[in-house]
This record gives C-alpha cells, sequence and structure tokens, in this order.
C-alpha cells in the first residue's frame, strides 16, 4: 500500500503536467482561449432556454440555472469518461516507452474535466445574478457534490478504458448510452414531468442523484439529507472500486493491444 | 558483489492471432471458430543472467531476436510470461529518445514533460534546465514547437533529459545511432562518465566497434534464445569478418 503511494507522489509532477498540457492544446490558437470553458455552457444555456421557453412551455422556476445545474454535472461526466475511454489507447506512445503506472492516464482526463468545471461553474455564477436568482449560501457545499460526481467518474472511466482497450467498440457503444443518459438524466425537465414507471427508472440513474444534489444547494438552500449522501456515496464508491479492480486486473495486458 | 539486474528464467510469449483483434465481432468469430488462443509466438525463452553493479553490459543479436523486448522487460514495460527480474537500483530507459514529447509543445515545455514522465520533481527540472539545454546544443530553439525539429534535434533533448540524473542503471536501445558524429561522441562521453560514476549499462546497438569499445558483459541472442554469454571474445564468433 505504501509503495502504492509513494509512486503517486512520484507521479504526481506527471499527472500535473499532462493536465496543463491538455489545457494547453485545447485552447491553444483559439481568440478567447480558457474563456470558451465560461462561453460555451452559456451559449449551450441560452439555446436550450430559448427552446424549452418558446417551444415546450416549461413552468421551472429559474429555469436557466436549473438546466445550467444539471448541464454541469452531466457535462463534467461526459468529458471526464469520454476522455478516459480513450486514454490507454492515446497514450501508447508512452506506455509502450516507460514505465509508468497506467492508471495516471484516465486519472488525468478525469481531473482535466474537473479543472474545467471549476471554470464553468463562473457561468453558474453569472446567470444567477442575471436572472436575479437569491444567491444560497448553501452553495460553498458544492464541492461535496463535485467530489461524488468525481469520483464516480474515475471509477467509470477506469472501466472503460480498460474495455476500450480490448474492444474499441466501446467508444461507439458508449457514445450511444450517452445520449440516452442525457435524456434519462432530469437536465431540461422536472422530475413529475414524466410517468411514475418512467420515474422509477431514472431513480437508478447515479447522475440523477449528483444533479438533484446540486440543485438543492444552488436553487433550493437546502443540504440533501443523510439517506441522499449516502446514496451518492454508495454509487461512487461502488463505481471506483469496480473500476479500479477491472484495471488493476488487466493493465499488465493492455500494453499487447496498443 | 550486488547485483544491479538479476534476470531469472525470463520468457515472454505473444499471441499473435490475439493480439490483432480489438473489436467485439471479430472477438466473437474468432471465439466460434475456435482460432482465438493460437499462433503463440516466443519472443524471449528462458532468459536468465545477472549483471554486476558497475558493469557494462551489451546485448547484441540480429533483427528480431528479442533485444528490445528484453530491455522492456528488465524496465518493467512489459511484464514477463514466466520468470522474474529483479533490479536493484533507479532505471533511465533510453529505450526511445523523446518518448511522449508532445509535437505541439514547445521544446522547453516538452522538457519538463519529460522530466516528469521520468519521475523527477518540478523543483529538480528547474534546477537542472539550464544545463540539460546547454548539453543539447539548443539555446536558440527553446521556445520553437518541437513539431519544427528535426530527428536528431528532438533525440538531442531526449538524451540530455533523460540523463540528467545519475541513475544506477541505464538502458540504451540503439539510441547512439541519431544525432551527428559530434553528438554522437558527446553522448559516449556521458556515458563514459556515468559508468565511472558507478553506473551500470545496458546498451543495445548494431554497431559492433561500439559494443566493442564500451561493453565489458556481452549477451547474445538469437530467436529469443541465448546463444552466448561472456566478454568480448564472442565478437568474432558474432560477427567473423570484424576485425576489431
Amino acid at each position: 500500500m505504501k509503495a502504492y503511494f509513494d509512486a503517486f507522489k512520484k507521479y504526481h509532477y506527471l499527472l500535473e503536467d499532462l493536465v496543463a498540457k491538455d489545457f494547453k492544446l485545447k485552447y491553444r490558437r483559439s481568440v478567447l482561449g480558457f474563456l470558451w470553458s465560461i462561453l460555451n455552457p452559456l451559449l449551450m444555456m441560452l439555446v436550450i432556454t430559448a427552446v424549452f421557453s418558446n417551444m415546450f412551455k416549461s413552468d421551472i422556476e429559474y429555469f436557466p440555472v436549473y438546466y445550467l445545474c444539471g448541464y454541469l454535472i452531466f457535462n463534467f461526466v461526459i468529458e471526464a469518461t469520454n476522455g478516459a475511454l480513450t486514454s490507454i489507447v492515446q497514450s501508447g506512445y508512452l506506455i509502450k516507452k516507460v514505465y509508468i503506472p497506467k492508471y495516471i492516464f484516465p486519472l488525468e482526463k478525469t481531473s482535466f474535466a474537473l479543472v474545467n468545471i471549476l471554470f464553468s461553474l463562473v457561468a453558474v455564477f453569472f446567470v444567477i445574478f442575471i436572472t436575479g436568482m437569491p444567491l444560497k449560501p448553501t452553495i460553498l457545499l458544492l464541492p461535496i457534490p463535485f467530489a461524488y460526481t468525481f469520483v464516480f467518474s474515475t471509477g467509470l472511466g477506469l472501466i472503460l478504458a480498460s474495455l476500450n482497450t480490448f474492444f474499441r467498440d466501446t467508444g461507439h457503444l458508449y457514445s450511444v448510452w450517452t445520449t440516452a443518459w442525457m435524456y434519462l438524466t432530469p437536465l431540461f425537465y422536472p422530475m413529475s414531468a414524466v410517468s411514475e414507471e418512467i420515474q422509477s427508472f431514472i431513480h437508478c440513474n447515479p447522475l440523477y442523484y449528483y444533479v438533484t444534489y446540486v440543485r438543492s444547494l444552488v436553487m433550493d438552500g437546502t443540504v440533501p439529507d443523510l439517506n441522499t449522501n449516502l446514496i451518492c456515496l454508495a454509487f461512487s464508491i461502488a463505481f471506483f472500486i469496480i473500476g479500479l479492480i477491472t484495471f488493476k486486473k488487466n493493465q499488465d495486458r493492455f500494453i499487447l493491444y496498443i | 558483489m550486488a547485483y544491479a539486474v538479476e534476470v531469472n528464467n525470463v520468457s515472454m510469449h505473444f499471441n499473435m492471432n490475439k493480439d490483432k483483434i480489438d473489436n467485439l465481432k471479430e472477438y466473437c468469430i474468432k471465439l466460434f471458430k475456435r482460432q482465438l488462443f493460437f499462433e503463440d509466438f516466443t519472443a524471449l525463452q528462458d532468459i536468465s543472467f545477472k549483471i554486476e553493479a558497475g558493469d557494462t553490459f551489451g546485448i547484441i543479436g540480429l533483427n528480431g531476436s528479442g533485444k528490445s523486448t528484453l530491455l522492456k522487460v528488465i524496465s518493467g514495460i512489459l511484464k514477463p510470461t514466466t520468470g522474474s527480474v529483479k533490479v536493484n537500483g533507479t532505471i533511465a530507459p533510453l529505450i526511445e529518445l523523446g518518448a511522449g514529447f508532445d509535437p505541439d509543445l514547445t521544446a522547453r515545455e516538452n522538457i519538463f514533460l519529460n522530466g516528469s514522465v521520468l519521475g523527477f520533481s518540478r523543483e529538480f527540472m528547474r534546477e537542472k534546465f539550464d544545463e540539460i539545454i546547454e548539453f543539447s546544443e539548443l539555446q536558440d530553439f527553446v521556445d520553437v514547437p518541437i513539431k519544427n525539429f528535426s530527428s536528431g534535434m528532438v533525440a538531442r533533448i531526449g538524451f540530455s533529459v533523460a540523463t540528467i540524473v545519475k541513475p544506477d542503471i541505464l538502458i540504451c536501445d540503439e539510441i547512439l545511432a541519431v544525432g551527428d558524429y559530434k553528438f554522437q561522441e558527446k553522448c559516449e562521453q556521458r556515458i563514459k562518465d556515468l559508468m565511472s560514476g558507478g553506473t551500470t549499462v545496458i546498451l543495445v546497438s548494431h554497431s559492433i566497434q561500439q559494443v566493442e569499445r564500451i561493453c565489458n558483459h556481452i549477451l547474445w541472442l538469437e530467436h529469443g534464445k541465448m546463444k552466448a554469454l561472456g566478454g568480448k571474445e564472442l565478437i568474432p564468433q558474432y560477427q567473423p569478418d570484424f576485425e576489431g
């Protein structure tokens, strides 16, 4: 166990450098640079709000904030897992030439997504300000759902990275799943808008809990009860452990497939 | 006497057929046809040797004889199918110079990235940065993206970063074949300096002159098997018309 921590200590600079590299490369040669991390969710929110306040009537109060809270979490999970999914295959050039603990690569992608979500948070404050919604002090507790989501995404990312190394179909399949997942998560509709059967289905979706958590902190000003916290924690830890086991069991064979 | 590297009965098998399958459809078809687990390829077979600390160990053999695979097993990149490898000390792997360089990043950024790939801390890299640049003689190109570099220039930086610390074990795979003769001489000098400081060197090279010049122990691989293990007396057998 101690050996693992020592190795992580040695390679945490690599983790930071890779995140910095991704960040630099993502915005290199764009005029607005990292401002896009803030602008992107804002513009997305404008589109969705325009659609839902004109085409479909939505009676959610402060809809832009409602949507943005969901979008933030959902986008974080998708960005983190999509990055992790291809991380091993894409880092083949490194894995084949130097010994590096391989979990660094999926972990780097989820960390990169975490950095991005922190920038996007500025967009949320901006929209709260514009819509005139009263700012709740519970917003300071946002790191809690972020931590849950980060651990969950890392676990899922480890599973996907392992699978995708052996079967490149995983990526194609996952992109279909993310579309389904978007509709199965109450991002732009309230839970009350769907039938009870679908509701019970949505209750199996971990993202539902994370999204609801963020909304109750930002919009309702309430801290979710112990029960909700336990559910969130259970999903995160379960995925994280399954991810670790899957990854550890297969990592020595990755090199043969990249 | 302490051993720097102990290789015990190492074999490395690759499953040729299986390696090519990377999608589900093919996997199912092959599984159905029962072709999945055939065509075993033995890259290394029952290799055992010990390298004493401070030795300079050369590995010779034709292309495809398993030299690079062996180096990868020693440096921990590949896990051997059977057998074990014991390494005492830190390894600087020069399997390929500039592994992990990103073409879009500048030389400066890549030096730091490469340093962290090799597990060096950032403070250490900052301290040594000037020395690295000086050794690579690329002062004028520090802030140019690597993609505009020639392969020789990339190799210079890679070599400079990898040898900036005094590793216990230095693994070189054909890396001295790059760069002009002057830089090659400089690299050889750096390796000799490391050696006199007690570093164990494992060298793979097709340049018999170089092996003759540097190494005191030689392993001769043929088709993944140990053909011979000994000193410089192996060289005339390996290349009968060589006049060293």
